[in-house]
């Protein structure tokens, strides 16, 4: 395969996932106009903007294990524009929390984040994803160098807490929060499962 | 008579003899038209046929004086965002899963400290006492409320009647236990059956009502049918559904949500702004129906029912006591 056909392809693949990415905000804005999302339409808007991040933290994180397993090396090429999508989806999350469930209501706000766990680790990791998004540029990384990848090491401590957001907030059945907690520690699973097989082969080797 | 007769045909009109006999089954097949023609004593033992299809009016109640004048949340609504985890955990499942519920034949027993145990069916608890329409706010715990006309009586009346005795210094509801017609049961999320508790004055007070209606109609199964409690003074757990047995006690019933969270669901669980939860705000509330772009509103002490209810708790530690 040449290397222009290559990128040609990871370019199509690029605008497949960019506006696949985009379907469940369509579905939202379908359902708000055709008055089906349901008696709390603002539950069920906070919710899905929520599931959807937490689904795109979880695609971002699965490209490296990808690439692992596979030895397709472009898997990494998606891992922005997901990574990308989850803060998207993260900030129709916050704005829905902000301005629809709480008429931007500061005080009322600020006291549901430090009285209430889940809600403070949910607005932490968001804070978090901040720093991610603004260091995502080609520039950027550049300019970081060795602190990039340093920073965005980040994204870990950010799928703990959003992980611990939805299993929190759950009031009693925790199997949805379960499976992506699941899922979640799987992709770090695999990678330590990948570091310690290479790190055994190469010591193979050397002897 | 009690429900609302919808025809004036008589059975024998639309209904052969041969039908007639086999009516059990034709009418679970022909469903709630066929059902409501064929006469009121039918549909009622066979109110399950009915209740997946059809809606059987309630013909004779009363205004109260304890109704609110705020606006009704539509029916669309209180029919299908319901926390009822004996059919799912999802607010939508208790409206889905709920269809093959059967709400008759039912017999309710009393137990405990009274003179006698006794049983009663779901007909003659209708008969117990004039039904009123009582147009209640109901906070659920999570956040969320609505404004709901149920119809019943209150609690008092049934408790006369079930001659408790002087050890009785709680009431303890207990509702149906079976994962056949309850699917969510099977999966364990709490300690079936579903345990709820008043205290007795809390259950004698007039406002305490035993619903059997709403919007007019029998009580749909995912709102608890054929009879619930409605306290609307605490949060929404504690209206226990679809009641099998009252049991009056000497000690405080250990109900549910406090076995599932002793923490978080206390046994009063008075609705109290100043009392927070450990995972929602107290202090506001979303009333339901209000569409996308409705602020909350600020959460009442006792849900606005302080003037009939505070007395109840006067001297007690509402922090402690939560």
């Amino acid at each position: 395969m040449s290397d222009k056909f290559t990128k040609s392809l990871i370019i199509k693949f690029k605008i497949i996932i960019f506006l696949l990415s985009l379907i469940p905000l369509c579905r939202l804005i379908f359902l708000g106009f055709n008055d089906a999302l349901g008696a709390n339409p603002i539950e069920f808007i906070e919710r899905s903007t929520g599931t959807w991040a937490l689904v795109f933290l979880m695609l971002t994180l699965s490209m490296t294990p990808f690439r692992q397993w596979s030895g397709i090396n472009s898997f990494i090429q998606y891992r922005r524009m997901l990574g990308l999508y989850m803060f998207f989806y993260a900030n129709l999350h916050i704005i829905s929390y902000v301005w629809l469930d709480h008429w931007f209501d500061l005080s009322e706000i600020s006291k549901d984040i430090t009285k209430h766990p889940f809600v403070l680790v949910g607005f932490t990791a968001f804070l978090l994803s901040i720093p991610l998004a603004i260091t995502s540029t080609k520039a950027m990384m550049k300019r970081l160098g060795g602190c990039w990848k340093l920073l965005h090491k980040l994204i870990y401590l950010i799928g703990l807490l959003a992980v611990l957001h939805f299993l929190w907030l759950v009031k009693k059945d925790h199997t949805e929060p379960l499976v992506y907690a699941s899922i979640f520690f799987s992709l770090i699973a695999l990678r330590f499962v990948y570091k310690y097989r290479t790190h055994f082969k190469l010591s193979v080797i050397r002897r | 008579m009690l429900i609302h007769k919808q025809s004036d045909i008589i059975p024998s009109e639309i209904t052969s003899k041969e039908t007639f006999e086999n009516r059990r089954t034709l009418i679970k097949a022909a469903g709630a038209s066929l059902l409501t023609a064929s006469g009121i004593f039918t549909g009622f033992i066979n109110g399950s046929a009915n209740a997946a299809s059809g809606r059987q009016k309630i013909n004779a109640y009363a205004k109260s004086k304890y109704s609110t004048d705020e606006k009704l949340t539509p029916y669309e609504d209180v029919t299908s965002y319901n926390n009822y985890y004996e059919f799912g955990t999802s607010k939508t499942d208790p409206s889905i899963e709920s269809r093959l519920f059967k709400p008759a034949p039912w017999t309710v027993s009393i137990e405990g400290a009274v003179k006698k145990n006794k049983q009663i069916s779901i007909e003659d608890i209708f008969k117990l006492a004039p039904l009123e329409e009582r147009i209640y706010r109901m906070r659920c715990v999570e956040g969320w409320s609505m404004v709901i006309p149920w119809v019943g009586f209150s609690l008092a009346k049934l408790i006369q009647w079930a001659e408790p005795t002087a050890n009785a210094k709680y009431v303890e509801f207990t509702s149906l236990s079976d994962d056949l017609m309850m699917p969510g049961q099977r999966m364990r999320v709490l300690d079936w059956p579903y345990v709820e508790g008043l205290r007795m004055d809390e259950a004698m007070n007039p406002l305490t009502l035993l619903a059997v209606g709403l919007y007019g109609e029998m009580l749909p199964n995912q709102n608890g049918a054929p009879m619930r409690l409605v306290v609307p003074w605490k949060y929404g757990f504690k209206g226990a559904k679809a009641i099998v047995k009252i049991r009056f006690t000497e000690n405080m019933p250990k109900t549910a949500w406090m076995k599932a969270g002793p923490n978080e669901y206390g046994f009063y669980a008075n609705v109290n702004p100043t009392v927070d939860h450990p995972r929602w705000t107290q202090s506001s509330e979303r009333r339901i129906g209000g569409g996308l772009f409705t602020p909350r509103i600020k959460t009442q002490m006792f849900n606005g029912y302080a003037e009939q209810v505070g007395q109840l708790y006067s001297g007690m530690d509402l922090i402690k006591n939560f």
